[in-house]
């Protein structure tokens, strides 16, 4: 048992993050910002090229045959780097829709709404890519920026064109590198792949997603904690004073216990012997929204009144994270889901 | 990252699961907690058991006369104990955990040879005094004096939440040797005989109702200069090799202990009915993921461990965050109790299902709120944690 990362793991991440701080600066981002369409193609081929979406496609098909746990490391690098547009959903969608895994195809997913029975609709351990709530519209992501529209649902995935639908574009977004459309239904589209796949994706995706969150979380703290070691107030540095200084300590806490669960997350779905894979990635997700969500609110925090203005990039992480936080199980699902396996755990 | 175990590794769980299997069912029953030297016994007949199977000092290395485990193999150890309802160190914690390592890493060969058998054979308990009343988070503050006389050190003083100082034959002591001011500067390492003459103990009831600690008052207490472990002045340092000595296992049985509470409080929830409640699921759903993510961060903390040699500063990330999810477990247990946990004392169900588990819960409970205090507060804790792993100014402290 070696719980660390391996070297390859360690350069493979150091890789990623060098790439994104390169192609993906933030204020080069930002410039998309209230923009319909913030992914960028050459940049999105570019991320096929480095692996991010053909990580884990076995090397017969093209892939390089890695694992979860590896793709979590190279998620966090770019939830870290706050990189917009559909990333989960065009890792998970490669093999299954040509060109997604080499970024020349980006594909978006959404939960199909099963006849209003509500979030666990799908009833058991199952995770939904997004809550289905009777009420509220669908929501689509990215939507213009998408080649193919996948619709993952308890019986499989079926594949949507994303020009035949009637959609509308909500106005301000939470997230201004999250562009939102609203349908109020979907149409049926092709099957593309049967109930494994989407109970897969379901399960990969609620890690890959809480591998971004973790990514945030780490780079709220630096960021809150840089702002800490420069402002001084009293004639102090800020993070010199107790207050200031364990909102950050409580940051890395948060980060460190939902790092440690999104990893044993992923090496469990890729090593099943050692878990239920399922299980832990209910409880990585969780706990890497609320880690995500909290540093977010944190960071806004210890930059006082700059942390209440735009430019101040600490509101972008913390509205990535709200979104994030809706997709692949949200906090009461996921609890509720938990809470299932306990119970399940006891009868045995 | 790769959380299986190797066939060494497995190899060692399976011979240690099959002594447990064949040495627990023969234990006498458990002392009361408040019956010291019936607790003593029972736990150094224990200790002796594991010396004589091989399995004393785990993490010890064989130099100092222990079983040189990696620290994988000391997870294992403490995990398979844990499932398997031995009992605790418990008397034995501050020798084995303590006052041994520091003797192994800085005492002379003829101290190693005196004090470090029988400690591992269960055959002499060391209690600790190291805090003062006027010295908690700030140790490097402590007054207890300590005046050279020949080849004697003369100690007047007081240390307070001494653990097990009714039945310990050693103290590892820190006094003051140094000037008043001299804080870590001027500290020295001793071992204190506790028959000495001039020492008094007068235990402490805790909250829990229990005598946990003593408070120890020190009269012109003669120790041999032969007893100082490490330089005079340099016992500060020698106290941190100490703590060096931990590989990321510390909490590994309360962390399962945890674990199999949820799982109590969950069954309980069960028979009450509390558990139709989505309210009381999704508190349960939440203690799930947090005690399974502090399990993962074990993992990870003794792995790295196990890369490096030394403990890194995942030690204090888990204690921060392990305290506060035990003491909302806590509470969650509680909780389902309703008015059966205002005592800890197991009454009988309405149900006819026999009684609830009060006493164990209120134990927990109450124990739980200790745990954010003891070992270095969670607010010192967290700046260790500010200053260390994030660099953050530090506290600005008077005579530094």
């Amino acid at each position: 048992m070696d719980f660390e990362l391996t070297e390859f793991q360690s350069d493979l991440a150091t890789g990623v993050r060098r790439l994104c701080e390169g192609r993906f600066a933030l204020d080069t981002l930002r410039r998309a910002e209230g923009s319909d369409r913030v992914v960028e193609r050459d940049g999105w081929r570019q991320l096929g090229g480095a692996g991010v979406f053909n990580l884990c496609l076995g090397e017969d098909t093209g892939g390089l045959g890695l694992g979860l746990a590896d793709a979590a490391l190279v998620f966090e690098e770019l939830g870290r780097a706050l990189v917009p547009g559909p990333l989960v959903a065009s890792h998970l969608a490669a093999g299954l829709i040509e060109g997604a895994d080499d970024g020349s195809v980006v594909v978006g997913l959404v939960e199909r709404p099963s006849g209003g029975s509500g979030a666990t609709a799908s009833g058991g351990l199952a995770i939904p890519v997004v809550p289905v709530v009777p009420v509220v519209p669908v929501v689509i992501e990215h939507l213009a920026d998408l080649d193919v529209l996948l619709a993952v649902s308890d019986e499989g995935v079926t594949s949507i064109e994303p020009s035949t639908l009637d959609a509308t574009r909500m106005g301000r977004p939470m997230d201004p590198l999250t562009p939102l459309w609203s349908v109020s239904s979907l149409p049926a589209g092709t099957p593309v792949a049967g109930a494994d796949v989407s109970a897969r994706w379901r399960r990969d995706g609620a890690v890959l997603t809480a591998a971004l969150q973790i990514g945030a979380a780490a780079w709220t703290t630096e960021l809150a904690v840089e702002y800490a070691k420069e402002r001084k107030q009293f004639g102090r540095p800020i993070g010199g004073f107790q207050a200031i200084k364990h909102l950050c300590a409580d940051m890395v806490v948060r980060t460190e216990v939902a790092r440690a669960a999104v990893h044993a997350a992923a090496v469990t779905v890729d090593q099943p012997d050692v878990g239920d894979a399922l299980v832990a990635a209910a409880g990585a997700k969780l706990l890497a929204d609320e880690a995500a969500l909290a540093n977010g609110r944190s960071c806004i925090q210890v930059h006082g009144g700059m942390g209440f203005t735009w430019e101040v990039p600490a509101h972008l992480a913390y509205k990535r994270a709200r979104v994030l936080a809706t997709q692949f199980g949200t906090d009461h699902e996921l609890a509720q889901s938990l809470a299932q396996s306990l119970a399940q755990s006891l009868a045995q | 990252m790769d959380l299986r175990y190797t066939q060494a590794e497995q190899s060692f769980r399976t011979g240690l699961r099959t002594w447990l299997a064949d040495t627990l069912p023969a234990l006498p029953s458990k002392p009361s907690p408040n019956d010291w030297p019936g607790r003593r016994a029972y736990d150094t007949h224990w200790q002796r058991l594991l010396f004589d199977a091989g399995y004393a000092g785990v993490d010890w290395p064989v130099e100092g006369g222990g079983r040189g485990s990696s620290p994988v193999e000391q997870l294992i150890f403490k995990e398979e104990l844990e499932r398997a309802h031995a009992p605790y160190v418990g008397v034995n914690f501050v020798g084995l955990l303590h006052a041994g390592p520091t003797v192994i890493a800085e005492g002379t060969p003829e101290q190693r040879q005196r004090y470090l058998p029988p400690i591992l054979r269960g055959d002499e308990v060391w209690c600790q005094g190291f805090s003062e009343p006027d010295a908690g988070s700030d140790l490097a503050s402590l007054r207890t004096r300590a005046v050279r006389d020949g080849d004697e050190y003369v100690v007047t003083g007081s240390k307070i939440w001494t653990s097990h100082a009714e039945v310990a034959d050693y103290c590892e002591l820190l006094v003051r040797t140094g000037a008043e001011d001299s804080r870590h500067r001027g500290i020295t390492w001793l071992i204190l005989p506790m028959d000495s003459a001039g020492v008094e103990i007068r235990p402490l009831t805790t909250i829990a109702g229990s005598a946990e600690f003593a408070e120890l008052f020190l009269d012109g207490v003669r120790i041999p200069v032969s007893n100082r472990v490490g330089d005079e002045n340099d016992g500060w340092r020698v106290t941190m090799v100490t703590l060096s000595f931990e590989r990321g296992t510390a909490f590994v049985g309360d962390l399962l202990e945890a674990i199999e509470l949820l799982s109590k409080s969950v069954a309980l929830a069960h028979r009450t009915g509390a558990w139709s409640d989505p309210g009381v699921r999704r508190q349960a759903g939440h203690l799930k993921a947090e005690l399974d993510a502090l399990w993962a961060l074990t993992k990870r903390n003794v792995s790295q461990a196990a890369r490096t040699g030394v403990p890194g500063i995942g030690g204090t990330v888990f204690k921060l965050a392990y305290t506060e999810t035990r003491q909302k477990l806590g509470e969650f247990s509680l909780s389902l109790l309703g008015r059966a946990g205002l005592a800890a004392h197991d009454s009988e169900g309405l149900d006819g299902l026999g009684s609830l588990p009060a006493e164990a819960m209120v134990e927990d409970w109450l124990r739980g709120i200790s745990l954010t205090i003891a070992a270095g507060t969670s607010q010192i804790q967290r700046n260790i944690v500010g200053e260390r792993i994030l660099g953050l100014p530090k506290e600005p402290i008077r005579g530094l």
